[in-house]
């Protein structure tokens, strides 16, 4: 049967997360490597199954706590991102400033959040808006820092003020920088989630994992893994196809 | 509808010079008159200040030394009766043809304080203004879906959306094939013919200052200075073939060698 190169697209990465488990159960059985050092593909759906309540009840809080802490970041990151775009002078003052929080691993944050606000979901959102704002602020000062002037002419002939031409002209440009910005935040956000699970909670996927690997449970380690990655995935495609609605101008090229 | 001010002229420059850095003046010692409903043309070698002097004119950028009145007042600020078109169409990707066209009119007072209440009023204006131009068909169309020609249509429709006084085009048809340039300029001619507000037309095509303008200035190289004033007394409304006959093609001619000479010294 042939197949169009439409459908061909659509089914690859199918293809490919298929051929990835069976290559991962092909090596753990073939040489015959112990269930718990590294689990095989079936073993891990098994726990999957078995422990379907409780990875339910943490993936849930792992969930949860992400979106928060990172719509904070993404509420943080536009305003920050409008007022660093919107000034050259401000962009130069803080853009080292910003590479160089950046630069800091969000999990040295951890500890500090936990004498804070003690161990649980606070800490969990914070880790997660920490580590997902910063691309939302660089993305949205980009776009409105590199405002074609031509554009910016067309406004000020007529007499517009500094905030008409940036909700006028630099806003809307910079949605297509904002929407690229949250593909990569979301994912972020759930990086910083599963970090502070991991050190400073006693819910969620982070710990489930943490405390399973010291019964080596490894199967249900590997469980968690995969729910982490199904859950950034989807979250990722959902903002991707948000992406597209909300900025086609921009991608006209790929229609 | 307008008041005739017969008094003073609509737009004056009295010794008007503008240096950006250290380098010199961009323009130097420029004095002239435009009479309201007039149409005038700037031609000069390239890099001689023409884009400098729309800049002068509509407040964008204040005068070094000099000075510079519009309607009576001298210009401070970006003006609120002018309307510019520019080489490129600069229409904003993500607003249809459309909404490209009202924009000016989210902007400039009194019309943005009307804008919700008065919205199907005002798109009457703009597909009025499309129409003309022979654009009733693409007003739902984004930029890029628009040819060149179309874009710089749209582009002029939205320069006189909020019917200003003063045109100012920058080179605007410069960047089109010779056919749609000839076309535009024809609609540009009937827009003008109907609505007789004020032109100031940059350009370095001579055939066009000349088709178009009653009034031809010549610019010499930088610093610009204005070396000679023309008056185009051809009558009007002129058709396109006029250009390819007498005594059109003499006058382009002698334009040209004006320029030939300045920019051989």
């Amino acid at each position: 049967m042939q197949l169009s190169e439409k459908s061909r697209q659509r089914i690859a990465p199918w293809a490919a997360v298929v051929i990835l488990v069976m290559i991962w159960e092909a090596t753990v059985r073939l040489l015959d490597v112990p269930e718990f050092i590294f689990p095989g593909a079936w073993a891990t759906a098994q726990a999957l199954v078995t422990f379907a309540g409780p990875i339910g009840v943490h993936s849930w809080q792992t969930f949860w706590t992400t979106m928060v802490g990172f719509g904070i970041g993404v509420v943080v990151g536009l305003v920050l991102g409008f007022i660093i775009g919107s000034s050259k002078f401000l962009y130069h003052a803080c853009y080292p400033l910003l590479v160089g929080f950046n630069a800091i691993p969000k999990v040295a944050f951890v500890p500090i959040l936990v004498v804070w606000f003690g161990i649980g979901s606070v800490p969990a959102i914070l880790t997660a808006f920490l580590i997902c704002f910063f691309p939302i602020v660089v993305n949205v000062a980009t776009g409105l820092a590199t405002l074609e002037p031509e554009l910016e002419d067309v406004l000020r002939v007529l007499g517009a003020k500094r905030l008409d031409v940036l909700l006028k002209v630099g806003l809307p440009r910079s949605l297509p920088y904002f929407f690229a910005s949250l593909k990569v935040a979301i994912t972020l956000a759930f990086v910083g989630t599963v970090v502070s699970e991991t050190v400073a909670s006693n819910q969620g996927i982070g710990y489930l994992m943490m405390s399973a690997g010291s019964q080596m449970r490894m199967a249900l380690v590997f469980a968690g893994l995969i729910v982490i990655s199904a859950m950034a995935m989807v979250m990722y495609e959902l903002f991707a196809q948000l992406e597209k609605r909300m900025t086609a101008w921009a991608h006209r090229g790929q229609r | 509808m307008r008041e005739a001010n017969t008094e003073a002229p609509f737009v004056s420059f009295d010794q008007v010079s503008l240096a950006y850095d250290g380098s010199g003046n961009a323009i130097e010692d420029i004095s002239l008159t435009v009479e309201e409903g007039e149409f005038v043309a700037f031609v000069g070698p390239s890099g001689c200040g023409k884009s400098t002097f729309m800049k002068l004119c509509t407040g964008l950028h204040p005068p070094t030394a000099g000075s510079v009145r519009v309607d009576g007042e001298p210009v401070t600020g970006p003006l609120k009766i002018s309307g510019m078109a520019f080489q490129n169409a600069n229409l904003l990707p993500w607003r249809t043809t459309l909404d490209n066209v009202l924009l000016p009119l989210e902007i400039v007072r009194p019309y943005r304080s009307q804008f919700r209440k008065r919205r199907t009023e005002f798109v009457g204006w703009a597909r009025d203004l499309l129409r003309t131009v022979g654009l009733e068909d693409y007003e739902e169309q984004f930029p890029w879906q628009l040819s060149g020609g179309m874009q710089q249509r749209a582009s002029i429709c939205r320069a006189l959306i909020h019917r200003p006084r003063l045109l100012m085009l920058d080179e605007p048809f410069a960047a089109l094939d010779a056919f749609t340039r000839e076309e535009l300029w024809c609609v540009l001619r009937d827009l003008w013919e109907s609505q007789r507000f004020t032109v100031v037309l940059v350009t370095h095509d001579l055939r066009e200052a000349a088709f178009l303008a009653d009034t031809v200035y010549v610019m010499s190289r930088r610093p610009g200075r204005i070396i000679e004033r023309r008056t185009i007394d051809l009558p009007r409304p002129r058709e396109l073939a006029i250009t390819y006959g007498e005594p059109f093609t003499t006058l382009v001619q002698s334009l040209r060698k004006q320029i030939g000479e300045i920019r051989g010294t």
